[in-house]
């Protein structure tokens, strides 16, 4: 960072122009390759324990497709918001990006809203995290995924102050493309998840 | 909770324990208050950002674990001289052999080795510092709290007493039902955060922050094990992250992930220790390699024979690293072609390892070898370490492994490659960036002495466990009866384990004798070294160079002096240097991942879930956080560089 105020280019989209955000940028692609390994370790957990329910029901006696689907159209729509918003950030609209950043954040807020139902719903019905290996191992990995968008939600809401505050600045940009680099990748997750988990489930 | 089971009691040793560490705070406490030194302490370094000045806290972390793991191991030799010996009793020892294994492994070889990296690497590329320094100091306070909170479990509550793998279903809440583990899941947990947080921000350092001219293929060779380093923790840790956590909900939450019923596979836990596991070995024993090629190249005044295989061995050693984990436990039944597997990628891990030791063997061929203690570690590594490289081949057979496993042919084996590799390398790294450190030389004469003595220990020490193990004796027994004929051996090692004690001292003094009498380093360069971190001054200037070198070869500084070029400062062309803003929040939120981390360990959730709103607290404020830094004054750099260059 000793160098960050120099090396700046103005031919570059905003959030690149700063040696610092460039910087920043690649530390957090190679964070998410760290993520990525965190996640591929609880899948692996996922897919050994799954058919492992001891006394407690099977994926197949569980999972409800409507939930899902209704979350899973919820995510998918809100990744696809969230690129919306980095279109209007490069096209230096400040209103755009951030009508389209609280549309994505709504989004995740009504994915959240339904999966905290889902799992209240399998709690209601004896499903809980203690009582099979496959639950255990199902409540971490889809938590996870959950923490993580909630996560994510509070640091949107951090951002869009920022950018109420500041304007574009190439610091806001960079947050505003990081914290979609990051909700891009949820939704990649959310998209093994629906697979692997979920269709599989409702097969096996 | 009663207090009788907050605090350990019943142990004549734990209560000198709580004796000593209450005088040693008043102590510290007396010191900084009667010298004025809180704003120092507090100005200088709890609040740093600069990598030379982490690394050094790093390294004095370091050295006190080493010593807490060395009276662990010194406890365990006490009880094992002779048969039926009374020192400690079981629980006891059970207690002392993990917190042995885990301090040693995460919080003196990591630390040492990441406090080298600190320092070295931003000098070695040409760099004013790392991509992230606010990170780095987090990273840091991490790594620190998370240690402290481990080492407080032994009279607080109760040390983990599963062994450093804590195996379930051994270290699940039914078999081990103190808070003991819970530190081992937490603690660990803590300072892992930080090391991931490290191999990301030195990535990011050498990928993007080297001097012009440095390409991947003229980095000096300490700097490109720690770019393979960085990759292996990068992939390895989150492993032992989401394994940690689980094991913190099966022990917290009762989930049954490693449980015995309800489908719980605790297997499971040994695969996931060791995906992470196996990787960690190299993580601390690539950057010993490094070392050692940077010390054997400067002392043997050659180019390091074999540059590219070198690289590409590092390479090849990181990639079979995550592929051999199974070796572990040939004995839980995986069955043979899975063995077989395992057996033949650990087996090949002996080529690179082989392609390296040639090319150290063939760079001091026809050098000018200098007896230096650095060169002196460097040297007795080379046999020591193929010492526990052929046992280590010996270990790979899986059938011949149902022999060993377990036994003290594999403690021999292991502390070889970790010892004669990672500690050895420590020692060499110290006495060699002694001087960037702290501006002056590490006594040679005593330096030697420790050398001797700890080296010549070691082997008296761990030698005879080869022919124990082959003997029958078993890791992690307490004790022993007389007619196994084990005694002889043992009353050996305990006279090795106590030689090296003494060479620990011996270096503590050194520390001490050389702060005092040591010769200054006034040059910047005492070893006639070759990379670019000796083309700075001794102790470092904090923006490191006054002006970035432009690199056209490999050993930079080298080809700079054989050629004279870019050695003087024209001082016409300093600029004003951009230098980032100390910032105490990375320390006051390692202080809230402690309470929160001790809170979860007594599962007091209440003082868990506000120290955690204190972090959250913390990130915000990191968010809105928009200091740009300060700038460094031409005038003050030239005031600097002139009063760095009268010396020499």
């Amino acid at each position: 960072m000793a160098e960050v105020a120099h090396h700046y280019d103005e031919k570059m989209p905003l959030e690149y122009r700063t040696e610092e955000s460039r910087l920043n940028i690649l530390g957090f692609w190679i964070f998410l390759g760290a993520e990525v390994a965190l996640f591929a370790t609880l899948f692996a957990t996922y897919l050994v324990l799954f058919q492992r329910t001891g006394h407690g029901p099977t994926a197949m006696e569980l999972f409800k497709v409507k939930e899902v689907m209704i979350e899973t159209l919820l995510l998918l729509t809100s990744s696809f918001t969230c690129g919306l918003a980095i279109h209007e950030m490069r096209r230096n609209r400040l209103k755009g990006l951030l009508t389209w950043l609280i549309i994505t954040l709504l989004l995740g807020a009504g994915f959240i809203t339904f999966e905290i139902r889902e799992f209240i719903d399998y709690v209601h019905e004896g499903a809980t995290i203690q009582t099979s290996a496959f639950l255990s191992s199902f409540f971490v990995l889809v938590g996870t995924h959950g923490a993580h968008v909630s996560l994510g939600i509070g640091w949107m809401i951090l951002i869009i102050i920022q950018l109420l505050q500041r304007g574009f600045t190439p610091r806001t940009a960079r947050k505003v493309f990081i914290v979609s680099l990051y909700w891009h990748f949820l939704d990649v997750v959310w998209i093994f998840i629906f697979t692997l988990v979920y269709l599989t489930g409702m097969v096996i | 909770m009663k207090w009788s089971e907050f605090f350990v009691t019943g142990e004549p040793l734990i209560y000198a324990a709580d004796v000593s560490i209450v005088l040693t705070a008043i102590g510290i406490v007396f010191v900084l208050t009667y010298f004025k030194k809180w704003k120092w302490l507090w100005n200088e370094w709890l609040t740093t950002v600069d990598h030379k000045k982490i690394g050094v806290m790093y390294i004095i972390s370091a050295v006190l674990m080493l010593f807490r793991g060395g009276v662990d191991a010194l406890l365990m030799r006490a009880q094992l001289t002779v048969p039926n010996m009374k020192f400690l009793d079981s629980q006891h020892y059970n207690e002392i052999f993990t917190t042995h294994g885990t301090i040693m492994i995460i919080f003196m070889a990591m630390p040492f080795i990441i406090g080298l990296m600190n320092i070295v690497v931003p000098l070695q590329i040409g760099a004013r510092d790392v991509a992230y320094p606010y990170l780095n100091a987090l990273s840091f306070w991490l790594f620190f709290v998370g240690a402290m909170l481990f080492n407080i479990a032994f009279v607080i509550g109760g040390s983990p007493d599963a062994g450093w793998t804590s195996y379930f279903p051994l270290a699940s809440k039914e078999f081990s039902p103190g808070v003991g583990n819970n530190y081992y899941a937490v603690a660990l947990q803590i300072s892992g955060i930080g090391t991931l947080m490290t191999g990301i921000n030195f990535l990011v350092t050498i990928l993007k922050m080297r001097a012009p001219g440095m390409t991947l293929m003229r980095m000096p060779m300490f700097t490109w094990t720690i770019l393979i380093t960085c990759v292996i923790i990068i992939f390895a840790f989150p492993v032992f992250t989401v394994a940690l956590a689980l094991m913190t909900f099966d022990r917290l939450f009762d989930t049954q992930f490693f449980t015995m019923a309800n489908g719980g596979m605790s297997m499971l836990w040994a695969n996931l220790f060791w995906i992470w596991g196996h990787p960690e070995v190299y993580i601390v024993v690539l950057p010993a390699f490094g070392i050692f090629s940077e010390v054997v190249s400067t002392f043997a005044r050659k180019r390091l024979f074999g540059y590219k295989a070198m690289v590409f061995s590092i390479v090849g050693i990181a990639f079979l690293s995550f592929l051999v984990w199974v070796h572990h436990f040939f004995t839980m039944g995986a069955g043979a072609a899975v063995n077989s597997f395992f057996s033949i990628t650990t087996m090949a891990i002996a080529i690179p390892t082989g392609v390296k030791i040639f090319n150290w063997l063939f760079t001091l061929r026809k050098g000018k070898i200098r007896f230096t203690t650095a060169m002196l570690w460097s040297l007795a590594f080379i046999p020591n370490f193929v010492i526990g490289g052929v046992t280590g081949v010996m270990l790979a057979m899986a059938a011949a492994d149902y022999q060993y496993h377990n036994s003290y042919f594999l403690i021999a084996h292991f502390h070889y490659v970790l010892i004669a590799g990672t500690v050895f390398a420590c020692f060499a790294g110290l006495h060699y960036w002694y001087p960037k450190m702290f501006g002056h030389i590490l006594n040679e004469r005593l330096g030697k002495w420790t050398f001797w003595l700890f080296m010549i220990g070691f082997n008296i020490c761990f030698f005879p466990m080869y022919f124990l193990g082959l003997m029958g004796m078993t890791r992690r027994m307490y004790t022993y009866s007389a007619g196994l004929g084990w005694t002889p051996l043992n009353v050996v090692a305990t006279v090795g384990a106590a030689l090296m004690g003494i060479g620990f001292i011996v270096l503590c003094y050194n520390i001490y004798y050389s702060a005092r009498y040591g010769e200054r380093d006034m040059t910047g360069d005492p070893w006639d070294g070759r990379t670019l971190e000796w083309a700075t001054s001794s102790p470092v200037a904090h923006y490191n160079f006054a002006i970035i070198p432009e690199v056209t070869d490999l050993d930079a500084y080298w080809v700079m002096k054989k050629t004279g070029k870019g050695l003087e400062i024209d001082e016409e062309k300093l600029k004003p240097i951009h230098m980032p803003s100390n910032s105490g929040r990375p320390f006051l939120i390692s202080i809230a991942f402690f309470f929160a981390g001790f809170g979860l360990v007594f599962e007091w959730y209440t003082m868990a879930i506000i120290a955690t709103i204190f972090i959250i607290l913390g990130l915000i404020l990191r968010s809105f956080d928009d200091d740009d830094g300060y700038y460094i004054s031409v005038d003050e750099i030239k005031r600097t560089e002139r009063l760095a260059r009268k010396g020499a």
